[in-house]
């Protein structure tokens, strides 16, 4: 079932593959909690307009290593090159501008809990310095497409978890990133809206979006099939492409 | 960057008890500082009203000649600073004293001559006043030859002037402490209203907003606080001033009183404005760090 990819740890056979430029490089990444190691000794590489699965069991670095990519944490040791720039010889003041390029579906989605849908996406094109009359076009175009337009008044905690997902998704692609970070974008979602959330990523990768996304649901995975990237104990396993089931 | 201001402002209607209390705190301060300001102007038009009232009196020798006299006239009217000398024989100023003391006039009956010197009044030209001043053209007419001694309300003056100078500095202490407590109470404000909106500031920067984007709202709230508090205690003052004029309307008739000029109430909001600013700029810096 599994086809091991041709290359090693290193991941770089995918992008090769697909003749895209790497928009994401990680060169021997190392991510330290106190004691903990998160991640060790990590090199990958995802080309531009490729669909990447992250996968491991819980506590594996998944979340982890999507902090590398957009600053969310500052890598231990190591190199994390995204889009051509070297995040440890990026200024902190310039994370804003790398993070913009980015869009980021939370595991535990980050929603505001004391503002409506509209302004939790609004957030991502105010953060962005928009014009009003624009957000408030694009914004109701993005509700739309994950279909919350009828919850645009709604305070997040009144949603139920997919409606909650669909607005975190909402966000993350409003300001038209150049790449989707999704943690656990279906991990407590029932088939169905999983899949509808599911779909909508799909969706965005069509358009040319660059989407990683970090699951350990490995139905999911063998369900669509792509390419794999697996983490244990914070370091790469294997990197595999799945080939998808069978309609 | 002009959503800020909504922004901030929503802010402050949500958390409205707090921010009205440091509005009023604010305005407190402000209203003490500028009390010692009102009562500083004021008592410097009275200084320079009651100089403008200043006299030297010149005392002559006994036996000049009236020659002399009249070189002195001319002499002391040439210095610099004089607006008038008028001359005072010593016979008049005998009559002056007898028309003072009208009621014992007996004391002055037995006279056998008169024991006033000849004198010259002088008064100061309009832009020789102050203090210095007075006391300079006390001296260059004491050493003409032919006057004795001379006279004006020196340490009166000068007593009038170190109480001012104490006020001032006072005022200044002061203001420097409200200054300081105001900015203290904006500061404790604004830190619990970031900290009311941590997880929003959280999640606008992973969204990429920048620093200055998450932290204009919160400098724009100070301001707010500087402004209303200074305009609210700059009214609460003038409140107060019309009503003490108001109680005494009487007296205040014959004294100068009046409310600050335009430019120290625009003074004072500023300085409040800053107080707002100030007390932000602690609070984001401490909230930057943790
Ligand atoms: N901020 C942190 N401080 C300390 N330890 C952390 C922190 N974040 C993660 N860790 C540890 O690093 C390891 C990897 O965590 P991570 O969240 O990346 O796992 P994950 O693969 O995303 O797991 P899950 O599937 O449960 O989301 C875990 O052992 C976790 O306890
Ligand atoms: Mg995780």
């Amino acid at each position: 079932m599994t086809v091991p990819a041709a290359g090693d740890a290193t991941a770089g056979g995918a992008a090769e593959a697909e003749g895209g430029e790497p928009i994401i490089r990680m060169f021997h990444v190392y991510k330290r909690y106190g004691a903990k190691l998160a991640l060790a000794d990590v090199s990958l590489a995802v080309s531009e307009r490729e669909f990447v699965f992250i996968s491991g069991p819980s506590g594996a670095g998944k979340t982890t290593l999507l902090r590398m990519l957009y600053m969310g944490e500052p890598a231990t040791d190591g190199q994390v090159v995204i889009d051509g720039i070297n995040l440890s010889r990026l200024p902190r003041r310039r994370a804003p501008h790398l993070r913009r390029k980015f869009g980021i579906i939370f595991q535990d989605y980050k929603l505001i809990a004391t503002r409506s849908v509209f302004d939790n996406v609004a957030i991502a094109l105010e953060a962005r310095g928009e014009r009003r009359k624009l957000i408030r076009k694009k914004v109701r175009s993005v509700l739309r497409a994950v279909g919350m337009e009828e919850k645009g008044r709604a305070l997040p905690p009144s949603l139920s978890g997919g409606e909650q997902q669909r607005v975190a998704v909402a966000r993350a692609i409003v300001g038209d990133p150049r790449i989707i970070l999704a943690d656990e974008p279906t991990g407590s979602l029932d088939a169905e809206a999983a899949n509808a959330v599911f779909q909508l990523l799909r969706g965005f990768h069509r358009r040319g979006i660059t989407v990683l996304v970090a699951t350990h649901d490995t139905a999911l995975i063998r369900r669509t099939g792509g390419r794999v990237v697996l983490l244990d104990g914070g370091r790469l396993d294997v990197s595999t492409v799945i080939p998808p089931l069978p309609e | 960057m002009i959503m800020a201001i909504p922004r901030a402002l929503r802010d402050m209607w949500a958390n409205r008890f707090l921010n009205l209390v440091t509005v009023v705190t604010v305005a407190l301060a402000i209203l003490i500082v500028g009390a010692f300001t009102l009562f500083f102007v004021n008592a410097g038009g009275l200084l320079s009203m009651w100089t403008r009232q200043i006299r030297i009196m010149a005392y002559l020798g006994p036996d000049l000649e009236d020659a002399r006299i009249g070189e002195l006239a001319a002499e002391i009217r040439s210095l610099p600073g004089v607006g008038e000398a008028r001359f005072i024989p010593r016979a008049l100023a005998l009559e002056h004293l007898r028309a003072e003391m009208a009621g014992r006039a007996s004391l002055l009956e037995n006279l056998r001559e008169n024991p006033l010197p000849d004198a010259f009044e002088v008064h100061m030209a309009e832009a020789f006043l102050g203090r210095e001043r007075v006391a300079l053209l006390a001296d260059q007419i004491a050493a003409l030859n032919g006057v004795d001694s001379v006279e004006y309300g020196r340490q009166w003056l000068e007593r009038f002037a170190r109480l001012v100078d104490l006020f001032r500095l006072t005022g200044m202490a002061m203001g420097g402490l409200f200054f300081l407590a105001g900015a203290f109470i904006v500061a404790n404000t604004i830190r619990l209203m970031l900290f009311s909106r941590r997880e929003e500031v959280e999640i606008m920067r992973l969204v990429g907003a920048t620093d200055a984007f998450i932290r204009l709202p919160f400098y724009i709230q100070g301001l707010i606080h500087g402004i209303a508090g200074g305009a609210l205690g700059l009214l609460g003052l003038y409140a107060g001033f019309r009503f003490i004029i108001y109680r005494v309307s009487e007296d205040a008739g014959l004294l100068p009183v009046r409310f600050l000029p335009m430019e120290m109430m625009g003074g004072i909001l500023l300085g409040s404005m800053l107080i707002g600013w100030t007390g932000a700029y602690i609070s984001i810096k401490q909230f930057g760090r943790a």
